[in-house]
């Protein structure tokens, strides 16, 4: 058993507007169908409820912040699972029931096993 | 007597690449099971020029391969105090070791089948699986890969490591597809034997390819696919392409390497042996088939056309420029369109050939081909520009005379 992290691209909307509230089911449908197999798993707000953190030098330094997403990309990151598989194709088989990878893209790394 | 060093370098090669995809599953990993057969080779070409080759090279290079797996376990265990190879070496410490002829064939099948899904698998990219096919397939090292991709040394050792990486930590795993799944699995495989093929028949820059013949090898792994998959009619129609082309090798350069176009081969070298088995298989791929025909099976047709053809003027080119029809719509490229607009020159009129020609992308070949039927039309000084626009694009040495040659001719004409 392998773990991956599948990052989830698509449009950069607010999750909680009415207008998402079919394609949420959707994704909490996923959830379902793939509860063994998921061991985290997260809904972000939009990018431009983002920060970007940098620090100047070394530890310590001056924080410079910055406001929106590290790169503003035709898709935006909008969630992330942490699933368990046998193998890559295992995992590209639970990503492949994304709404994101049919409307967007779906990031699919493995994860290095720390112990 | 000493058998030849080139005799010795090819067995060595062909039959180690044999070996590796057992002793990938033996091991379970690509990477110890290629170092071992590397050094596995390093000791045959050291022993065999003096010693000759053995009655059974494979059955030598099984047994010390898996020799040098037992070592470099050992080594990485002591260097890095590591348990990570610690089944594998178990397995090999405590398996007898079987002669070759007694591991049966279907086990030997099933491990290349396997290693070529996996070399081909989807998740890596398409110039990864070509490379990864002629390192573990074909036994071609990371300098004649770089040549035949037209690439540098470095950058081949990258993409190899990345790929064993990424096959390692995404656990692409090592098996043959199940049938069911063979259908979305082969087109990837097919693609890798067919862009190495026309990467060594139609090569864009530079000189042939560096001492390696790009197109055997691609030959060799279509035949090595159709014996492995035989009911499955994509590889078959491969194979047919391939052969199909092929047979038309021999007529395509004279004596001094310069380029003989179609309408002026001579016919009677082409490979009739090659052409007749490709049409058997091209016809055993439609049968299987049943559906609309696939991009390989249109292309296999078409060079069956002009094989069977006993002259360029007798060639059947309505029917080639139909099928060129259908290969547009199935599977559109550059090269089906410029054959269309050839086709439609041939089967109708230099009129129709410059019309479909108007409405594709300029490139060194269009030029080339807009200049042949400017030409038959004796637009002479319009044909010279459109050679000059040729030759300021990337070619082959052999195409670039044949274009100044053609140049200089038309120029001579015109006058």
């Amino acid at each position: 058993m392998t773990q991956y992290l599948a990052l989830v691209y698509s449009a950069d909307v607010d999750w909680w507007a009415p207008e998402q509230a079919d394609e949420l089911a959707e994704y909490r449908q996923f959830a379902v169908d793939n509860a063994a197999s998921i061991k985290a798993s997260a809904v972000l707000h939009p990018t431009s409820t983002a920060t970007v953190v940098r620090v100047e030098g070394a530890r310590g330094g001056p924080v410079v912040t910055a406001d929106g997403p590290y790169a503003e990309t035709k898709e935006a990151l909008t969630g992330f699972y942490l699933v368990d598989a046998e193998d890559l194709e295992e995992a590209i088989a639970i990503a492949a029931q994304l709404p994101a990878a049919w409307n967007g893209a779906v990031e699919v790394r493995p994860v290095i096993a720390v112990r | 007597m000493e058998p030849g060093h080139d005799v010795v370098a090819e067995t060595v090669r062909v039959e180690g690449t044999r070996i590796l995809a057992t002793l990938i599953r033996t091991v379970g990993d690509v990477q110890l099971a290629e170092d071992a057969v590397q050094e596995a080779n390093l000791a045959a070409l050291g022993a065999w020029p003096v010693t000759g080759v053995p009655p059974e090279p494979r059955a030598w290079l099984t047994v010390t391969a898996r020799r040098k797996a037992i070592d470099i376990i050992r080594r990485e265990r002591a260097r890095l105090d590591k348990e990570r190879h610690g089944t594998e070496l178990l397995e090999l410490t405590r398996t007898e070791i079987v002669p070759e002829e007694l591991v049966p064939a279907e086990v030997v099948q099933d491990d290349l089948l396997r290693l070529i899904f996996t070399c081909c698998h989807p998740a890596l990219s398409p110039p990864t699986r070509v490379a990864l096919a002629l390192r573990t397939l074909c036994g071609l090292s990371p300098a004649q890969i770089a040549g035949v991709m037209l690439t540098t040394e470095p950058a081949t050792a990258k993409r190899l490591t990345r790929a064993r990486q990424k096959i390692a930590a995404a656990r692409i795993p090592y098996r043959v597809p199940p049938e069911a799944e063979l259908p979305e699995r082969l087109p990837a495989v097919c693609g890798v034997i067919h862009s190495l093929y026309t990467s060594g028949h139609a090569p864009v820059e530079g000189q042939t390819a560096y001492d390696v013949d790009v197109c055997a090898e691609a030959i060799r792994l279509a035949e090595l696919l159709h014996e492995l998959l035989p009911d499955q009619p994509m590889p078959t129609a491969v194979l047919a392409l391939l052969l199909l082309t092929e047979a038309r090798r021999p007529a395509r350069l004279d004596a001094d390497g310069e380029v003989i176009t179609l309408d002026q081969q001579d016919r009677s070298r082409w490979d009739a042996a090659a052409i007749d088995r490709g049409i058997g298989l091209l016809n055993d791929s439609l049968l299987r088939s049943g559906r609309q025909a696939d991009a390989y099976q249109l292309q296999a047709a078409i060079a069956a056309e002009h094989d069977r053809a006993a002259s360029y003027e007798t060639t059947d080119w309505t029917e080639i420029l139909r099928l060129y029809e259908l290969l547009v719509s199935v599977a559109p490229s550059p090269a089906a369109e410029l054959g269309r607009a050839v086709a439609a020159a041939e089967a109708k009129d230099t009129a129709a050939g410059l019309a479909l020609l108007s409405e594709l992308p300029r490139s060194p070949r269009w030029h080339a081909v807009r200049a042949e039927l400017l030409a038959r039309d004796e637009r002479y000084d319009e044909a010279v520009a459109e050679l000059g626009e040729a030759l300021e694009g990337p070619s082959t040495d052999a195409e670039r005379r044949h274009r100044e040659r053609r140049l200089d001719h038309f120029r001579t004409t015109a006058t």
